[in-house]
């Protein structure tokens, strides 16, 4: 059964990724992203990573592609359904993704897998809070910090200033 | 009753694993579908009646030639369905056809599928996952892509205003429900639905049932704070600029009809019973009795949970007919200025509280 669903789930990203990249026109791709989405993080489920499961649900569907439709929407006129993108530079691109995949391939054979765990785990979030607020405090808080330039620094440039 | 205890108990799941795990899903899915739409039958008619009490008229009486109820016009949900599926169903020559027709399914699973989290009572629930709680707040952004698209492939400036300000306005009003959501896992140190309940046995005070809304001063502002950020994220009155009929033309379903509709619609109901479940199973003790000891079995349990949950739907329709609308300048004012500070400070609240008094 678990084969089964896993088949399903990575049949759906992969193509919908395809989608992605092929579609004519640019809100196709984003909707298609929705479903590579969705099925990454179906992905993150069997290996009983649920919490990211949902993070990646809220930022990237909830957060960064309603950002990018919204982009998509608003730079062109809102009557005009054709916005299409072609490839360009088809040579240099083929390029630098075989070598992308090859250092992939080289890369996905020398890491040292971890072996899922059978059994579910009873606690899926404890261990990453504990680690955020121990180990990793410095990178957590640099990251907020981050952010939370971004976020003073958008309002202040849609501000309008009279 | 999971999709895997279902699997393990089909005979044939050896030889057929694909086919029986479709099985299982489907058994789980059609009677949540089932319940969605006999609830929202019960909710529209409800509607219906409550809102012409309260305008001191009588409601819907009769259904018309053959279909009349047996009495207080009770087949009236019945005849809109059967009107929304006859209807013709029209899609405009401008519209974008493909995304017109995904549209509605993709802000229905968004609503269907938080319903797989919701503890109806002790040993009602799909699957008590581990992330219950942020499991519901996460799907319930496939809603706002599904009502973008709805909105874009209409073809129609009315529909894409609609959907721009529905999606601006559920994107805001995730975050104080988000943060007033965080103070009770922050007390429960737990996120799954059934955890978060039995974190709610027993009594506080002496006599009060140890419901999160009585913990503590932080947690009573947390359920209004959730359950009004809740009602703007369905959409609803007072918080219903986007699809105000009179401005708006209803917002991003104005091209919509028939079944199409009848989706959107579904998924409205279904959002409302979604929130009011999260707040009664977050703040009001899920299927916990308001007497601690006394009518707790299972069966009680279903009626404590479902009798919340409408009591809640109950006062969403009272506030459609008490408050006015909130224009949409005001609608993000109270967002973002009033909630979320105040969401913020709870989170503060509940902690010291839990620290010195815990």
């Amino acid at each position: 059964m678990p084969d089964f669903a896993f088949g399903l789930i990575v049949a759906i990203t992969l193509g919908s990724a395809f989608m992605v990249v092929q579609g004519k026109q640019l809100l196709y791709s984003a909707i298609a992203l929705l479903f590579t989405f969705f099925g990454v993080a179906g992905l993150y489920i069997f290996m009983w990573a649920d919490f990211m499961a949902a993070v990646q649900i809220v930022i990237y569907i909830g957060g960064i592609l309603v950002l990018l439709i919204f982009g998509i929407m608003l730079t062109n006129k809102i009557t005009s359904v054709n916005i299409s993108h072609t490839s360009l530079q088809r040579g240099a691109g083929v390029l630098v993704a075989l070598s992308v995949l090859s250092f992939l391939v080289v890369m996905i054979g020398r890491t040292p897998w971890l072996e899922k765990t059978a059994l579910e785990p009873a606690q899926t979030v404890d261990g990453i809070g504990t680690l955020l607020m121990m180990k990793y405090l410095l990178p957590f808080e640099v990251a907020s910090l981050l952010l939370l330039g971004a976020l003073i620094g958008a309002a202040m440039l849609s501000r309008n200033v009279d | 009753m999971t999709v895997d205890q279902l699997i393990d108990w089909f005979p044939i799941s050896a030889t057929w694993p694909g086919l029986t795990f479709l099985l299982a899903v489907l058994i789980c899915a059609v009677p949540v579908f089932l319940f969605i739409a006999v609830y929202a039958l019960v909710v529209i008619y409800g509607e219906l009646k409550i809102s012409s009490f309260m305008q001191d008229k009588v409601g819907p009486m009769g259904q018309g030639v053959g279909l009349h109820a047996w009495r207080w016009g009770l087949l009236q949900p019945i005849a809109d369905a059967l009107k929304l599926i006859l209807k013709e169903d029209i899609i405009p020559a401008a519209a974008d056809k493909k995304l017109f027709i995904l549209a509605p399914f993709i802000v229905f699973i968004g609503a269907f599928i938080a319903f797989s989290a919701l503890p109806f009572s002790q040993t009602l629930i799909i699957a008590d996952m581990n992330i219950g709680v942020f499991y519901i707040l996460a799907v319930s952004s496939l809603g706002v892509i599904g009502l973008i698209m709805a909105g874009w492939s209409s073809n129609n400036k009315w529909s894409l205003y609609g959907a721009m300000r529905s999606a601006a306005q559920i994107i805001s009003y995730e975050i104080p429900v988000a943060l007033s959501i965080i103070a009770v896992i922050m007390l429960t140190s737990t996120m799954s639905m059934q955890g978060i309940i039995q974190y709610q046995s027993g009594l506080i005070w002496g006599f009060l049932p140890n419901w999160l809304i009585f913990n503590n001063p932080f947690t009573f502002v947390a359920f209004f704070i959730f359950f009004i950020s809740g009602i703007a994220e369905c959409n609803r009155t007072p918080f219903d600029i986007p699809e105000a009929e009179s401005e708006l033309v209803a917002g991003a379903f104005t091209e919509y009809s028939g079944m199409r509709y009848a989706f959107f619609f579904l998924s409205e109901y279904a959002n409302m019973f979604v929130v009011a479940g999260v707040a009664a199973t977050a703040f009001l003790g899920g299927w916990q009795s308001p007497i601690p000891g006394l009518f707790n079995s299972p069966a009680w349990g279903l009626w404590w949970f479902m009798s919340k949950t409408m009591f809640l739907i109950f006062v969403m329709i009272w506030f459609r007919w008490t408050f006015p609308r909130l224009r949409v300048d005001q609608l993000m004012s109270v967002c973002w200025k009033g909630f979320t500070p105040i969401a913020l400070v709870n989170i503060f609240g509940v902690g010291i509280w839990y620290l010195t008094l815990g």
